[in-house]
Order: C-alpha cells, then sequence, then structure tokens
C-alpha cells in the first residue's frame, strides 16, 4: 500500500539538513499490523509525519500515499475538552464534508460503526475532560476509523497507559488490520506487546537506518539486542538477568505455574537453580501448595525464602 | 446537548435580544413610553420622540448590534485559531495600529493646526482603518514566513506593544486639550454614528461575519491543531489567511466608528460556551453574534442611565459589567475551555 524508495527523513531548516533516518526501503501492506520501534530521538515520529505527508521527505520517493488515505492518531493533545466524545468521532468525516458540516444518514451510521469497533459506546455523550487517558486514545482511534481510510498511522497510542489499557489497545489495532484489512503502523515502546502482536516490525537502528522483519527473526539474529543495548535484561527468555550472589546453587523440583514462580523468586534473590545441587526444594500440589526444604513444611514461597536465608 | 436543547435557549436570547434592543432604543436621558417606540418605529411621521428615535437612538442601537457581533465573533475566531482562550480580537495588534493613526491625527494634527479640518467623523474612522490595514498587512506579511499560529500571536502582541508605546510617546508631547479627545476615542463610543457611518460599518461587518460563517469547518478543524487539521483535508494556510482578513475586517471596521472597545470580543464566547457547552462553530458562530450584540446593547444601556444626563465611557460599562459575569460564571463551572 505504501512504499518507499530509498526514503530519507529528517528536517531542513534553511539549508541546514539534519537527517535523522535514510536508505528506507520499506513496505506497508494491507491487513497488517506494524510496530515501529527504536529508542527516544531516533526519529521514528518524524517518518511517520512524513508518511502522513505533514512533512516532507529530504530525498527519495514515496509511493501509494494519496489525500484521503490516511488517518492519524498523533501525540498532539486535543486542548478543546469541552468537546463531546461523539463530535470528535464526526471529525473523522471531515474530509467527506462541504463547509456546512452536515452530517448525512450516512456518515451517522460509519459513526456510530466506528464507536461500535473501539466499544466506547457508553463514552458517546461525555465530554473529553472526563475521560481517562486510555479511553481518549480510545476515541482518538474511533475518530481516525471514521475516516474510513485504508492506512492508519499511530504515534505511542500506549503511552502513559497501564497494561490493562495497553493490550486492550494493541489487540484492537491487531483486530483491526485483520477485521477491516487495514495497513496499520504504530510507533511504540511496548516491547514485549509488540513482539507479541505484530506482524512486522520496523525497527529503527543506531546507524539510521530502518531494519525490517518478522518479531521473531528480529529477537533471534539479535537486532533488538544491537539497537537497545540491554542493560540486564534478556530479550531471548523476556527476563531480567540476575547475578546467583548468594552462591547457593538449589534444585528445584516442581512443575506448573509453582515451579516457574518459585524459580523466579528465587533467582531474584540470588540463588542459582540448576540441577545438581545438595539443597532440595520439592513443590507438592495436592489440594494446597506446599514446599518441602528437607523436614520443614512451608506454606508459602515467602517463608520458603525465610527459612532459607536462615540456613 | 440534544437539538432541541439549542433551540430552546437560542429562542431565549432571541427573546433577549429583542427585549434589549426595544429597551435600548427607549431608555435614555429622554425616556420614551414603549409604545410610542414601537408606533414610530413603523410609521415614521415626525414627532420629538420619533426624531430622537430615528436621529439617534436607532443608529446608536444598530451600532451596538453591528460592533457587539463583530467584535464577539472576532474574539471567537481568534480563540479557536490560536486554541488560546485568552486571545480577543485584538491580538493581531489592529486596534493598537488603528489607535496610532488616530493618535496621529488628533494630537499631531491638532497641533498642526489643521486639526478642525481632521475631526470628523470619517477622518477618524479613516485614519482609525488605514493604521489597522498597515497592521495587517504587516501580519499578513510576516505570516508568510511563519510555520505556526503562537508565533503569529506573538507578532500581534508585539506590534501591539509597540505601537502603544508610540501612542504613549505622542500623548506625552500632547497638549492637555487634545489628549482629551483622544482619551474619549479611546474610550469607545457607539453614540456618534450617523446612518452613512452605520451603513458604512454594516457592510464591513456583514461581510466579515458572512466569510467567518463559511469558515466554520476550517475552524472547527483548528481545534485540534494543524496537523489533525491537515489530516482531515483542510487548507491550513489558506483557512488561517481567511481568519485574519475576517477578523481583522470585523476589528477594524468597529475600532474605525466607535472606537477600541475593550473586552466584549474576550468575554462574550467564553459566556456562550458556558451558556451552551459546544465546540461546534455551527452552532456557536450564531449565538456568539446575538450575545454579542445583546452585550453591548445591555452596556450602551447602562452607560446611558447610570451617569444622569452624563453618558459613561462604554470601554468602562463593558468590563465592569462583563468582568463579574465572567468570573461568577467561571467560579460555578470550574474551568475556562475553548
Amino acid at each position: 500500500m505504501i512504499t518507499s524508495h530509498q526514503l530519507a527523513v529528517g528536517y531542513n531548516s534553511n539549508g541546514d539538513e539534519s537527517v535523522l533516518l535514510e536508505d528506507l526501503n520499506l513496505h506497508l501492506r494491507e491487513g497488517e499490523l506494524v510496530c515501529f520501534m527504536g529508542p527516544n530521538g531516533i526519529g521514528k515520529s518524524t517518518l511517520l509525519r512524513t508518511l502522513a505527508g505533514l512533512q516532507k521527505p529530504l530525498r527519495g520517493e514515496l509511493t501509494g500515499i494519496e489525500n484521503g488515505k490516511l488517518s492519524l492518531v498523533l501525540t498532539d493533545r486535543i486542548t478543546a475538552t469541552n468537546m463531546l466524545v461523539y463530535d470528535l468521532v464526526a471529525y473523522g468525516r471531515y474530509p467527506h464534508l462541504s463547509w456546512n458540516i452536515s452530517l448525512r444518514e450516512e456518515d451517522h451510521r460509519i459513526i456510530e460503526e466506528a464507536i461500535a469497533l473501539t466499544q466506547i459506546g457508553h463514552l458517546k455523550n461525555k465530554r473529553l475532560y472526563q475521560l481517562s487517558d486510555g479511553q481518549m486514545q480510545l476515541v482518538m482511534i474511533a475518530r481516525a476509523l471514521a475516516q474510513q481510510t485504508p492506512v492508519m498511522l499511530l504515534d505511542e497510542p500506549t503511552a502513559h497507559l497501564d497494561l490493562n489499557n495497553r493490550v486492550e489497545i494493541m489487540n484492537l489495532l491487531r483486530k483491526l488490520a485483520r477485521q477491516e484489512r487495514k495497513a496499520i503502523l504504530v510507533c511504540t515502546h511496548e516491547l514485549d506487546l509488540a513482539l507479541q502482536t505484530a506482524d512486522w516490525i520496523w525497527l529503527a537502528t543506531l546507524n539510521k537506518k530502518v531494519v525490517s522483519g518478522i518479531p521473531e527473526d528480529l529477537v533471534l539474529n539479535g537486532a533488538f539486542d544491537e539497537v537497545f543495548q540491554f542493560k540486564g535484561f534478556d530479550l531471548k527468555t523476556g527476563k531480567v538477568e540476575h547475578e546467583a550472589h548468594r552462591n547457593k546453587p538449589i534444585r528445584l523440583i516442581g512443575k506448573g505455574y509453582p515451579y516457574l514462580w518459585t524459580k523466579n523468586a528465587l533467582e531474584r534473590c540470588g540463588y542459582e537453580v540448576t540441577a545438581d545441587a545438595e539443597t532440595v526444594i520439592k513443590i507438592q500440589t495436592e489440594q494446597t501448595t506446599t514446599w518441602q526444604l528437607q523436614d520443614l513444611t512451608l506454606n508459602s514461597v515467602a517463608d520458603l525464602l525465610v527459612s532459607l536465608a536462615k540456613r | 446537548m440534544s437539538e432541541s436543547g439549542f433551540w430552546t435557549r437560542g429562542l431565549f436570547l432571541g427573546f433577549l435580544f429583542c427585549l434589549l434592543l426595544v429597551t435600548d432604543v427607549a431608555w435614555g436621558s429622554i425616556s420614551i413610553p414603549l409604545g410610542t417606540v414601537l408606533s414610530s418605529l413603523f410609521s415614521p411621521e415626525s414627532s420629538t420622540f420619533s426624531d430622537i428615535i430615528w436621529q439617534f437612538r436607532l443608529p446608536k442601537a444598530i451600532t451596538c448590534i453591528l460592533a457587539g457581533s463583530a467584535l464577539a465573533t472576532g474574539g471567537l475566531m481568534m480563540q479557536s485559531l490560536f486554541r488560546n482562550p485568552l486571545a480577543g480580537p485584538d491580538v493581531l495588534g489592529l486596534s493598537s495600529g488603528a489607535s496610532l493613526a488616530v493618535a496621529i491625527v488628533i494630537l499631531i494634527g491638532q497641533t498642526a493646526g489643521v486639526g478642525s479640518v481632521l475631526m470628523g467623523n470619517w477622518s477618524v474612522a479613516t485614519a482609525a482603518s488605514l493604521g489597522g490595514s498597515i497592521v495587517l498587512l504587516i501580519v499578513i506579511f510576516i505570516s508568510r514566513f511563519i510555520k505556526d499560529n503562537t508565533s503569529l500571536l506573538i507578532i500581534g502582541l508585539m506590534i501591539s506593544a509597540a505601537t502603544s508605546s508610540l501612542v504613549g510617546i505622542l500623548q506625552f508631547l500632547s497638549k492637555a486639550e487634545d489628549l482629551q479627545i483622544f482619551l474619549i476615542w479611546s474610550l469607545g463610543s457607539v453614540g456618534s454614528t450617523h446612518w452613512g457611518e452605520v451603513q458604512v460599518l454594516a457592510i464591513i461587518t456583514f461581510i466579515g461575519l458572512a466569510i467567518a460563517f463559511f469558515l466554520q469547518k476550517p475552524l472547527n478543524a483548528w481545534l485540534l491543531g494543524e496537523n489533525y487539521a491537515t489530516n482531515l483535508g483542510i487548507n491550513t494556510s489558506r483557512s488561517r489567511f481567511w481568519i485574519v482578513i475576517a477578523t481583522a475586517l470585523l476589528t477594524g471596521g468597529v475600532t474605525a466608528f466607535c472606537g477600541p472597545i475593550a473586552f466584549v470580543g474576550l468575554a462574550v464566547p467564553h459566556l456562550v460556551r458556558l451558556f451552551i457547552p459546544t465546540t461546534n462553530h455551527k452552532i456557536l458562530l450564531p449565538f456568539v453574534m446575538v450575545t454579542g450584540a445583546s452585550l453591548l446593547l445591555f452596556c450602551d444601556m447602562v452607560s446611558n442611565l447610570a451617569g444622569g444626563a452624563q453618558v459613561l465611557p462604554l470601554n468602562a460599562i463593558t468590563s465592569l459589567i462583563g468582568a463579574p459575569l465572567v468570573i461568577s460564571m467561571v467560579i460555578s463551572n470550574k474551568q475556562v475551555r475553548v
């Protein structure tokens, strides 16, 4: 749908050119959710603004961008907070309305559809100042949907939201890509969510390029590690690395979630969990979960940690 | 709010407006019975009352209506364009430019001995229009080089500051009696217009209001900011140009014939937004026009009645009535939003 050929983006003020990203050969296809990732200040928003036609590319070509083909959700704040939610969603119809902005039957139907897709029906008659940040983002997405464009570009739609809202919005975007066959590009810092929801990842690298691929390939070939230079986070296991500073190896016997979270607690507290160690902890999962440390039977992970520390 | 809610409040406002119009014509240093007001409006036979009404009261009332709706609409457009609740029709520096030109005519003209020739209403109006237009041209010229509205706002404020200080210097160098003439002009007045001037003001105001009415879509879109407006297919630089032109016509026309009337342009859009909570200019524009006209009619009545035989300066009244009104509405509604 959108293809870039040797595109360079950045700023040009009075002949003083600063290139942020260059040699970009990217594709945004219908029915796909693309997450655009990279450290702060690397030029993600600038590329998004260029794709949206809000600023001119420095060099290169962009094809597939025509008027009225794109809708946007930006980080710009809406200051007119007295506005009704319905009226804000109705803005999506503006490209199709004449000077006197009369909404036709058809427009009301499309607005209601967008409201239904984003499940904000209960907010319709609220004013913007009454909304939470998460609800506001859903309303902005509904407004973009009401534009009925084949392409949607979103700049950090999940910033400042709690986990539940972040998951809700990413799931919604994936649903829209699948069901409505839209091409959706999202700038985001949500690494874990992006890896689990994106069909495709664009990764802005430190040498002004953008690497693209499916999430799993970029994890395995180390592209993420190179860009983010993780400090104490192992992307391949998805866990924070712990130093086994207590120098006490422990053998843990058990299964399922109790095993997983007991291991988590032990590693977090500086124990090394290995298959061949003298200290043995057995997890019993009959009726209630108990932990057996030699002759002791403990009822919680906290008790287990206390007993371990005393030894 | 539902459609019917708008209609009810619209009807209420319309009724209030008609009431104010009739009472403004009836009341003054000589009170005219309401029945006589109505009968002389429809059968213009000459009598003392009908002369007062036709030669003095009616042009004054119509000037109030024109000036009130023009300033309020200008204020609304500036607040929406700049997304700033503190913006008014004078933020572009037009009134200051007009003041400077009038100050030059009155203060220097008098000293140079050509004062009597220049003192007519028309020459003051011409000077004010010229001053306002020059500032407008400067603003439009500069706005071609800047990208965002905040810069435009700052430039308007800077032009205001510079011209005000020039006016200050002129005042400092003038004689006391010239100073008083200028001071009276700068306090605003709707009482010195005759039918010829009312006609010109009406034409300018109608053009300005018509442009504003055709700008309802871009005005709404500007509320979301330039990026969203562009994405919604609004030609931002063209609509900004027309918003500036319309505001300039409305403010410039009023300043030329009535002097710089303060406060109406800033306060009325807020009053309307508190009265009918909407951000849609399709509804805001007509309400703002009628409310602006009503408020100025009311202020004119007060300025005629409160001082006995003396007519109090209009600017003092607009602020004295408007400020407590806005403060009380803001307190009861907690927050002012554009």
